[in-house]
């Protein structure tokens, strides 16, 4: 029974991680590195906390963070998109701001609490005949509906990627977003739609911390787990499902120290805490030696788009 | 239709012209925001720049400030010529300030004079070594290299914390887990009230200068940023090049590792980098990857650092306030580069155009 809730755990710690990690494969596929993400998660969190405790209204909550989470990544496309800034820096300067927003935003929220009715909202619910079914039920199935929702949108974006005429597109932007204009996709639109979809995702990762994680406000909310989405694209090869297991995985890892303890083993958390990113950088060396084309991710990633340079 | 046209040659002056621009247009923006805080802008860019320099201690402070930022952007400008994306600065001032303060812990007994320099020389190993992994796969295999770098920053900030909370936990500190300070001998000496960072600093800025534009290794360095393919038919050995690049870059890092840990906070602990090797990308990318350059834009974020953590104790605005004002900034001049490099046509400005000519 340990281990079936320890799996359930993990499930849990894994769903901001999931919503973090689908936005930014969104955005990537797009051609466009988001390093903001610890930022877009932050600024999600704080404006979902405010207006849930606002409005006592989950939906209006939902909706705020990833208005903020978009907010953070208009700026970062605006600059990266229709001005050609570096990707990289400027989305490690849209972290800077996101931390800075949400500290100063969430300084009269410390200590503050998730008010009842939306507690309620957010508790777990067992789905009709797919929470009975043994262990798979108890594990996935009786959860939050943040999870399921979690769930739902990774299997539309696999879908959507993989099964759309606008999925073909998007992947071609990311790919060689000269033939993707050569053939008629307008390539900026593209790119800012994914990227502001994308940074809304992220925000609704960093608000299931506030709401529903914690759920109260604390400085620094998202602990670093922005990184941790960004090593989990790479993990899971840019694809949506590989997401929901690897946000799994990497959920199971989060926790697995603090759990360890009970058994007095010897193992450090911070050792463990390592290995996430010990594993993405194995995923990213093996795909490099067998050139790996479905690990190498875009191919246009990181390098803005400039019709009159083609 | 608006068409944009890649500027051809573009005067000093004018750049100038134009980031000076979109640094005030992005303290009017905040200074927006600060009239919706309730306060006066003018009087907190006013204490800004006094917290910065308004007295001798403040000024040390943002020298203080602005060592680590200028050697560590130093580092990774060397990796940004080769068009090698390290973003791993943070880990690699870890790993440095780790083998310094190996030695400074367990050696303490050597006078200064032999264990500051074994330090130094162990820090530039400790970050040189943790930048060239990610080198050799990107070398050998084509491996990822803003990825990589990027993961192995963690690795090192809980390698750090492993040691903060676990084997070299002070058993004096009371259960307070903090690692037990460095001896006298470990410490670098103040010259002027600052430690003597500053001159290294400043030495470094002057020798990696002369490094990239009279030195063979440093012109190799800079075609095989270039173009590889140029740097391959010339002769030059591609891979080493880049190895010894990343060497030099991951180096530089450990020595801000070193100084931070040995003058700053006499010990080691996880808050050694403090977010400077983020910091100090933005820096390097902002300053065109020139030593000089890097010198000023490293001291005016030091101001904007030293500034933001005044106004906090002098109008109750929280230093986060600050932080966001940092990011404005930087978006905007992050945003003036396109005006530098591109010119907007306009549709009305094509056809006066074509009446002139």
């Amino acid at each position: 029974m340990a281990l079936i809730s320890f799996f359930a755990a993990a499930v849990v710690a894994g769903t901001p991680l999931l919503f973090a990690t689908l936005g930014e494969i969104l955005t990537e596929k797009s051609g466009n590195l988001n390093l903001g993400v610890e930022g877009m998660m932050l600024m999600g969190a704080v404006v979902g906390f405010q207006v849930g405790i606002m409005t006592q209204n989950p939906y209006l909550a939902l909706i705020g963070a990833m208005g903020a989470g978009g907010l953070g990544a208009i700026i970062y496309g605006f600059l990266t998109i229709t001005l050609r800034a570096n990707q990289v820096v400027t989305g490690l300067s849209l972290t800077i701001f996101g931390a800075g927003f949400a500290n100063y935003m969430g300084q009269k929220l410390i200590g503050q609490v998730v008010p009842e009715s939306m507690k309620i909202f957010f508790r777990p619910v067992s789905l009709p005949v797919l929470g009975d079914i043994p262990y798979i039920g108890a594990i996935f199935f009786r959860q939050d509906p943040f999870v399921y929702l979690g769930y739902i949108t990774a299997i539309v974006l696999g879908i959507y990627l993989y099964h759309t005429q606008y999925g073909l597109h998007v992947r071609v932007v990311g790919e060689n977003p000269g033939a993707a204009d050569a053939s008629g996709v307008s390539v900026s639109m593209y790119k800012y739609i994914h990227c502001v979809v994308g940074g809304a995702l992220c925000g609704l990762g960093g608000a299931y911390l506030s709401l529903v994680y914690v759920p109260a406000w604390q400085e620094n909310v998202t602990a670093g787990r922005g990184w941790i989405a960004v090593a989990l694209v790479i993990f899971a090869a840019w694809n949506p499902y590989k997401a929901l297991i690897g946000a799994c995985f990497f959920g199971g890892l989060d926790i697995v120290g603090f759990r360890l303890q009970a058994f007095d083993l010897k193992i450090s958390q911070y050792i463990i805490n390592m290995l996430p990113y010990i594993v993405t950088i194995c995923v990213l060396i093996i795909a490099s030696v067998r050139k790996s084309k479905e690990y190498g991710g875009p191919k246009g990633l990181g390098i803005p788009y400039f019709r009159e340079e083609r | 239709m608006i068409r944009l046209i890649k500027k051809a040659d573009i005067s000093q002056s004018q750049i100038m012209t134009i980031r000076i621009m979109a640094v005030f247009l992005s303290l009017f923006t905040a200074g927006v925001f600060i009239l919706f805080l309730g306060h006066n802008p003018f009087s907190v860019y006013g204490s800004m720049m006094s917290g910065s320099f308004g007295s001798l201690y403040r000024l040390q402070e943002t020298i203080l400030k602005t060592i680590p930022l200028l050697i560590t952007s130093l580092g990774i400008a060397v990796a940004f010529r080769m068009k090698f994306w390290n973003i791993g600065a943070e880990g690699q001032i870890c790993m440095g300030a780790f083998c310094a303060s190996f030695f400074a812990l367990h050696f303490s007994e050597l006078p200064s004079l032999i264990l500051l320099p074994i330090m130094m020389v162990a820090g530039i190993v400790g970050g040189g070594v943790w930048a060239l992994i990610p080198g050799v796969f990107k070398a050998y295999f084509g491996t990822n290299e803003t990825l990589f770098t990027l993961m192995m920053n963690y690795i090192a900030l809980k390698w750090i914390t492993y040691l903060q909370y676990g084997p070299w936990k002070d058993p004096d500190a009371l259960g307070f887990p903090k690692i037990k300070n460095f001896s006298e001998s470990a410490i670098l000496p103040n010259i002027f009230g600052i430690h003597i960072g500053w001159i290294i600093a400043l030495l470094l800025v002057a020798i990696m200068h002369f490094f990239i534009h009279y030195t063979k290794k440093g012109y190799e360095i800079t075609v095989v940023g270039e173009s590889e393919n140029t740097a391959r038919y010339a002769g030059m050995d591609v891979k080493k090049v880049v190895l010894i690049g990343l060497l030099i870059s991951g180096g530089l890092c450990g020595i801000t590792g070193m100084i931070q840990a040995s003058a700053i906070s006499n010990t080691l602990s996880v808050e050694v980098s403090g977010g400077v090797g983020f910091t100090a990308i933005i820096t390097t990318w902002l300053s065109g990857l020139s030593a000089p350059m890097i010198v000023l834009i490293s001291f005016l974020f030091a101001i904007l650092v030293q500034g933001g953590s005044f106004i906090q104790t002098a109008f109750q605005i929280p230093q986060s306030a600050a932080q966001m004002l940092q990011g404005v900034i930087l978006f905007f001049v992050l945003g003036s580069e396109f005006f530098i490099q591109y010119q907007v046509i306009f549709p009305w400005n094509q056809y006066m155009q074509k009446e002139e000519n």
